[in-house]
């Protein structure tokens, strides 16, 4: 989280709606710690990373969502080994859980 | 201020700080914050229940002191236990610790240094072996350590002695006179939370006599000194010994009198 506090900081100077996700949990092998986090700005800007790049594109395309929607944010997994995760596999062949919540707090 | 600027600014400034949200359940996105300022620990936020709160902050603080990141699940009101947690809907809250973890530094590669060295990474420790003897002192004979460093004490505590504080614990291991004294008085010299060093009563009574030579007398100093190191739990074993010692350093953290529960009233997690 440390490390994109300046680009958030200066995505709320101009205004812009932030989304954050962290990864909050790894089942099997996964390439981030729990805690690694990405921010999305409202105009599909990036800091930071939550996986080794696997993930990222759809964790943007979640956070525009949760942005759109007003929502208060929630769970989205992400691997091969759950049925209820998304189909953009980690390379690794582990699970990664992450909360996408808005900046709202 | 927003709870989030508040918590920026702790994270830019290396306050310690645990985040908890809620990321399943009623309120989600609700937070809140445990904040330790010097010796000072502050609940900032809500997670929308105020016995859920409670519970939460106990769980929270305890995650911030062991550097330790993770999901709880409650029940609405804060039940922690399995069996009130049966049919009721959860609460998961993602605990998020923006500390570094407590520190072990252990002098002296012996066989009761692989037990601590193992016991201490269950409870979250970076563990630090360090000893002058390079033929013992080895990763592979440490694998559990994060680190083995080859020194003697007065160095390690020259270069290194600022980073210790009141999370953090030093064991002495090493029964020797050349190295615990220097050990000894290296670590009194820093705000270290605890200091044990091991040896029979005999060994401990003739270690008083070698620190007292070299100026080490002062009750205040001779008080911070846990030696015989650990609880007196009636083990043998090395790994039983490294319980005595990691039980009697949460026993002088939390100031508690390390009795059996049976035996005592009053609440278990003031």
């Amino acid at each position: 989280m440390r490390e994109i506090l300046d680009d958030i900081d200066r995505w709320r100077a101009n205004g812009k709606k932030v989304a954050v996700a962290r990864v909050v949990k790894i089942e099997g092998s996964g390439p981030r710690d729990p805690g690694a986090a990405m921010a999305v700005n409202e105009d599909g800007e990036v800091a930071g990373s939550v996986s080794g790049g696997c993930v990222e594109g759809a964790v943007v395309s979640e956070a525009l969502a949760i942005l759109a929607e007003q929502s208060p944010g929630r769970m989205v997994s992400f691997g091969y080994s759950d049925d209820e995760a998304f189909a953009v596999g980690l390379t690794c062949g582990g699970t990664i859980r992450l909360f996408i919540e808005p900046l709202a707090w | 201020m927003l709870l989030y600027e508040r918590f920026r600014d702790l994270v830019r400034t290396e306050t310690p700080v645990a985040l908890a949200t809620v990321i399943d359940g009623p309120n989600v996105g609700a937070k809140l914050m445990v904040v330790r300022e010097g010796t000072t620990e502050t609940v900032e936020g809500s997670l929308g229940n105020p016995d859920l709160d409670r519970v939460a902050a106990r769980d929270v603080a305890g995650e911030l002191e062991a550097g330790r990141t993770g999901v709880r699940h409650y029940g609405p009101e804060g039940q922690a236990t399995p069996e009130d947690l049966v049919d009721t809907p959860t609460v998961s809250v993602f605990i998020e610790t923006f500390a570094p973890p407590p520190q072990m530094w252990i002098f002296g590669a012996v066989d009761f240094t692989a037990a601590l060295g193992r016991v201490a990474k269950v409870l979250g420790y970076r563990v630090t072996v360090c000893d002058a003897r390079e033929i013992f002192a080895t990763k592979r004979r440490f694998p559990m350590a994060d680190e083995v460093i080859v020194s003697w004490p007065a160095p390690m505590f020259e270069r290194r002695g600022h980073t210790l504080g009141p999370r953090d614990a030093v064991c002495i291991l090493t029964h020797d006179p050349k190295f615990d004294v220097p050990a000894i008085q290296g670590a009194l010299a820093t705000t270290v939370g605890y200091i044990g060093v091991m040896g029979s009563r005999k060994t401990h009574n003739k270690r008083l006599e070698r620190l007292a030579e070299v100026g080490v007398s002062g009750a205040r100093d001779l008080e911070r000194i846990m030696s015989p190191i650990g609880l007196d739990l009636g083990g043998r074993t090395p790994e039983e010994t490294a319980v005595a010692i990691c039980a009697e350093i949460i026993a002088r953290r939390t100031g508690h009198g390390a009795t059996s529960l049976k035996n005592t009233s009053g609440s278990i997690h003031s």
